[in-house]
């Protein structure tokens, strides 16, 4: 936990951006988590990809629900508007404000308490709905704010801080995410910086439900000998698939790899993707392959990570529902209110 | 046993089995009726089910225009063998049987206080049409062309309204013309005219004939609302789908052929009100259409809107509960839910329209209200109001009308360097500003909570910002006294110590109880509540009669207590009179009892005179 304010005076040594903002207009409020909080590399995550994105932060909307991972969004991009829903509903309020204005970056942060029990099925509608925003499950398999209870996500034999073992079986929300119809999955670990960053930048620029399930130790509760989402537990069994190399214009592609090595893949806002394979068969655009390489491993103990799946030809709720593409809450009376002429001749069909 | 006598004011019930088609036969009579310029107040009566169990459609023919329901039948239109017992026993004496005798029945399931109209209607569409769903379909056709023999209609307003309803399906509209005719036939030459008539007059004027959930759902279009999210639950689901058929009309840019509104059949009630509360937050105007078990889901959103100030519109179409209660039948029971709803120290607007018209200027006005007031605005209409089609006037708009978004802070009043606190209150009605987000690059931002916060929104557990924040939620609610709709005060033709209170879908019943008072000289004020929170009006009207009757649809006299709770009035002032037993209220109950009461209430009076 931070408690000292950072100085308000920049370093010069910040670069700004090409929209002129420094990495530090990115931050947020000081984090009250615990000291080695997982979620608190999220946030910092969120922050560089922002940045590196050239985002503008008042044009973000986060959202979250309840719980530590909830209440993260205060500690990042301090001047975007934010809504701390109620327990796992987040999604329901994100797909509604999408809809309201369909020009802002939709920032959903949810812990695997709030998405995967109480909110289970928020989350899984959201995701088939294709409501175009970024849902970061900010996974510890615990519940934090009330000291230390399973979570869905916990895995079945993984033992509690007490020694209890846990006797049901866990909720795989990436494999959920799949056959609910998110277009865009991903696995990553909190302590895993150069992997995290590079996927929440792609998920941004991702048309359509984007989800990242991030592996967040909690340092306080399950980051024991025994618990399967401590530090040394994750590091020990993280199975990368692939790593992105996210570029902003195809004349950036630069790094160079042997056939085959790696995967090019454009997305809606024009930017580009480059895949890195670490196994070499994986393929993030075939579902079914994925689904049984995520089970096949998962099975095994690993914690399969990266961009695990990815629908080239994705489409999100505002295509899907045909709107305008003017933003509603920019709509007019003219826009909007068909008038009294229109009205006195439906009068008329009522008689 | 002389037989019934009537023109223009009879009761006729149809009792079908749901699923055969009745439905648009029976409308097809009742609008036929209006066409002839001879109010009729219809209601249908149906179980929670798609087809095969027993449905009612029961026709007010009123030519003074009372359009509560009245009670009693006078002519029956027995369908349904599995109802037949409980429909016979429903006629008043020296009322009309009208049946299918294609079958014979044995002598006790008549009545011998009835007249009885039998017509072969199965051996007729059996002998004409082929196909068993032609058979069963023409039959309702067969037989409304029967009655309007017997009641001496012309054919021209139903040969008109059916040529209406199959433009442009010229397939389907000989088939029907020729069933009507039919009809017609076998009645002129086969049976003898009855006492009950429908004369042609004029009394219908310019009103217009639609269902409350239709009007609630254009007011909403008028007034602005973009997203509709909702969860299907009778009797509110025909809301959402009107919504649906209005914005294909009006809201589809003719440009692009893009929609200007979005709707989304939510997976369940907790989400639909969380896609509302978003939009609102992000400054769409969104409703949800919903009924008591729905709201029941919403309270926790609800308590959060009401606490983070999100403007939202709430339809309740009220039913009788609980969930698996009676979903199609009618109830005002979810005043107090809504009222109060959620935890912590809630409460919430609430409009009560009386009829289609009311629906949807409260539509439009709730989506103002919600915005003015940023905070949970519930339209409480109800099963009967919903549902039914009902003689309403004529929809008016002004042009010159703009949508009130309330205290919006615009990027522009930022840089002029106005001070921007999200829960601060600057003049005094306890409203604050608010911002869209996105609005401006570094001004504005803020992050929306419960009540942990200050009022320039900034985390906070301190006692004295929770308690200015929950307190400047209650001048606010102060401020909403004067802009709900105001309640309508109708005096009695003299000074009475009696006075009436109702709201909603008791409103048809009360005029025509209040006409019945004047004439036999039972003086009674009558105030109609339009809104809560209540206006001082509200009390005024209770203080200046000795004896308030307040009248309502719930078992535990809901509004009654709102009133006692919120106004400080002694409960004794104020007698429950209530109807639950989930038909719509009558006059003839209205009457009966408060006529009842002030009898007591005399006597007492009497009483206590001479003991002084």
């Amino acid at each position: 936990m931070t408690y000292i304010a950072k100085p308000k005076l920049h370093h010069p040594a910040l670069q700004p951006n090409a929209v002129g903002f420094t990495r530090r207009d990115y931050e947020g409020k000081i984090s009250t988590l615990c000291a080695g909080c997982g979620h608190d590399s999220i946030s910092a995550a969120v922050i560089q990809a922002c940045w590196e994105m050239n985002i503008e932060p008042h044009r973000v909307a986060k959202l979250s629900g309840i719980g530590c991972s909830s209440k993260t969004p205060d500690y990042f991009l301090g001047n975007s508007h934010g809504f701390n829903t109620v327990h796992g509903r987040m999604p329901s309020v994100v797909t509604g404000a999408n809809l309201a204005n369909r020009e802002l970056l939709y920032l959903g942060v949810s812990g695997d308490g709030d998405s995967a029990s109480i909110g289970l099925g928020q989350f899984a509608h959201a995701m088939r709905r294709g409501v175009n925003m970024v849902y970061l499950l900010e996974n510890n398999g615990v519940y934090g704010l009330t000291k230390g209870q399973f979570s869905a996500t916990a895995d079945k034999g993984s033992a509690s801080k007490k020694g209890v073992a846990n006797s049901d079986s866990p909720i795989d929300t990436v494999s959920l995410a799949m056959i609910m119809g998110a277009t865009f999955i991903g696995r990553s670990f909190s302590g895993d910086k150069a992997q995290l960053v590079p996927l929440i930048k792609a998920a941004i620029g991702h048309r359509g439900a984007a989800f990242i399930d991030v592996v967040s130790p909690c340092v306080a509760f399950n980051n024991h000998a025994g618990s399967t989402k401590s530090y040394d537990y994750v590091r020990e069994h993280n199975e990368a698939v692939n790593r992105i190399d996210f570029i902003q214009t195809r004349s950036e592609i630069t790094a160079e790899y042997g056939p085959g090595a790696t995967v090019d893949i454009e997305q809606h806002d024009g930017t580009w993707l480059r895949l890195r394979k670490v196994h070499p068969e994986y393929d993030p655009t075939d579902k079914v392959a994925a689904m049984n390489h995520i089970q096949q491993h998962q099975a095994r103990g690993e914690v399969v990570t990266g961009l695990l799946y990815y629908d080239p030809d994705s489409s999100d709720m505002h295509e899907n529902l045909h709107t305008v593409t003017q933003p509603f809450n920019r709509l007019d009376e003219a826009a909007l209110c068909p008038g009294a002429a229109q009205l006195a001749k439906l009068n008329d069909s009522l008689r | 046993m002389t037989p019934l006598s009537a023109t223009n004011d009879f009761v006729i019930k149809f009792a079908n089995i749901n699923g055969s088609g009745s439905a648009s036969a029976n409308e097809l009579f009742a609008k036929a009726i209006l066409r002839m310029g001879v109010p009729v107040s219809p209601r249908n009566i149906f179980p929670s089910n798609i087809q095969g169990l027993p449905t009612w459609y029961e026709v007010r023919v009123t030519e003074n225009g009372w359009l509560g329901r009245r009670g009693g039948v006078d002519i029956m239109v027995a369908m349904n063998p599995q109802t037949w017992d409980a429909d016979i026993k429903e006629i008043e004496p020296g009322g009309y049987l009208f049946y299918d005798n294609s079958k014979p029945l044995p002598a006790s399931k008549f009545r011998d206080d009835i007249n009885v109209i039998g017509m072969p209607l199965t051996e007729l569409c059996n002998a004409t049409y082929k196909e068993p769903r032609q058979r069963q379909l023409f039959k309702n056709i067969i037989y409304i062309g029967a009655l309007s023999v017997l009641f001496e209609m012309a054919s021209e307003a139903l040969a008109q309204l059916i040529a209406e309803q199959y433009k442009g399906k010229e397939k389907l509209l000989q088939p029907n013309l020729n069933a009507l005719k039919l009809g017609r036939d076998y009645a002129t030459e086969n049976l003898q005219p009855i006492g009950l008539r429908v004369k042609r007059a004029d009394n219908v004027g310019d009103r217009i004939f639609i269902d409350g959930n239709s009007a609630v759902a254009l007011g909403c279009v008028y007034g602005g609302a973009t997203v509709c999210a909702w969860y299907p639950i009778t009797p509110s689901s025909s809301v959402a789908e009107a919504f649906q058929r209005y914005c294909a009309k009006f809201r589809v840019d003719p440009a692009t052929q893009l929609n200007r509104y979005a709707i989304v059949q939510a997976e369940d009630e907790l989400a639909s009100i969380g896609m509302v509360i978003g939009a609102g937050w992000n400054g769409a105007r969104a409703f949800t259409a919903t009924s008591g078990p729905g709201v029941s889901l919403m309270t926790e959103f609800i308590g959060l809107a009401y606490f983070a100030e999100i403007p939202m519109t709430i339809i309740n179409v009220q039913r009788g509960g609980p969930s698996t209660g009676m979903p199609t039948r009618t109830q005002q029971a979810d005043v107090l839910a809504c009222a109060y709803a959620s935890h912590g120290d809630t409460k919430h607007v609430l409009l009560f329209p009386e009829d289609p018209y009311e629906c949807f200027e409260h539509g439009a006005a709730a989506l103002d209200l919600a915005d003015r007031l940023q905070t949970p605005v519930f339209v409480m209409t109800d099963l009967d109001i919903g549902m039914n089609q009902r003689l309403a006037a004529p929809f008016v708009w002004d042009d010159s009308r703009r949508f009130d978004r309330g205290k919006v802070m615009t990027a522009e009043m930022l840089d002029e360097g106005r001070q921007f606190g999200r829960y601060l209150d600057v003049d005094g009605d306890g409203i604050p500003y608010r911002t869209y987000p996105g609005a401006h690059p570094d001004k504005g931002s803020y992050f929306t909570r419960g009540t942990t916060k200050n009022a320039f929104a900034t985390y906070s557990e301190q006692g004295p910002d929770y308690v200015y924040n929950v307190q400047r939620l209650l001048r606010k609610f102060e401020t909403a006294k004067s802009l709900v709709p105001q309640p309508v005060l109708q005096e009695a033709s003299k000074t009475t110590r009696f006075g009436v209170i109702y709201y909603g879908s008791t409103s048809p019943a009360m005029s025509e109880a209040f006409a019945s008072f004047e004439a036999s000289g039972n003086h009674v004020d009558r105030l109609r509540i339009r809104a809560f929170p209540f206006p001082d009006s509200v009390s005024d009207f209770i203080l200046n009669h000795e004896h308030v009757f307040v009248v309502e649809q719930n078992r535990d006299g809901q509004l009654r207590t709102l009133i006692v709770n919120e106004l400080g009035i002694d409960p004794a002032r104020v007698i429950a009179l209530l109807h639950f037993d989930g038909t719509p209220i009558t006059a003839r109950f209205i009457t009966r009892e408060i006529e009842a009461l002030m009898r007591a209430l005399n006597a007492q009076t009497l009483r206590q005179d001479k003991v002084a």
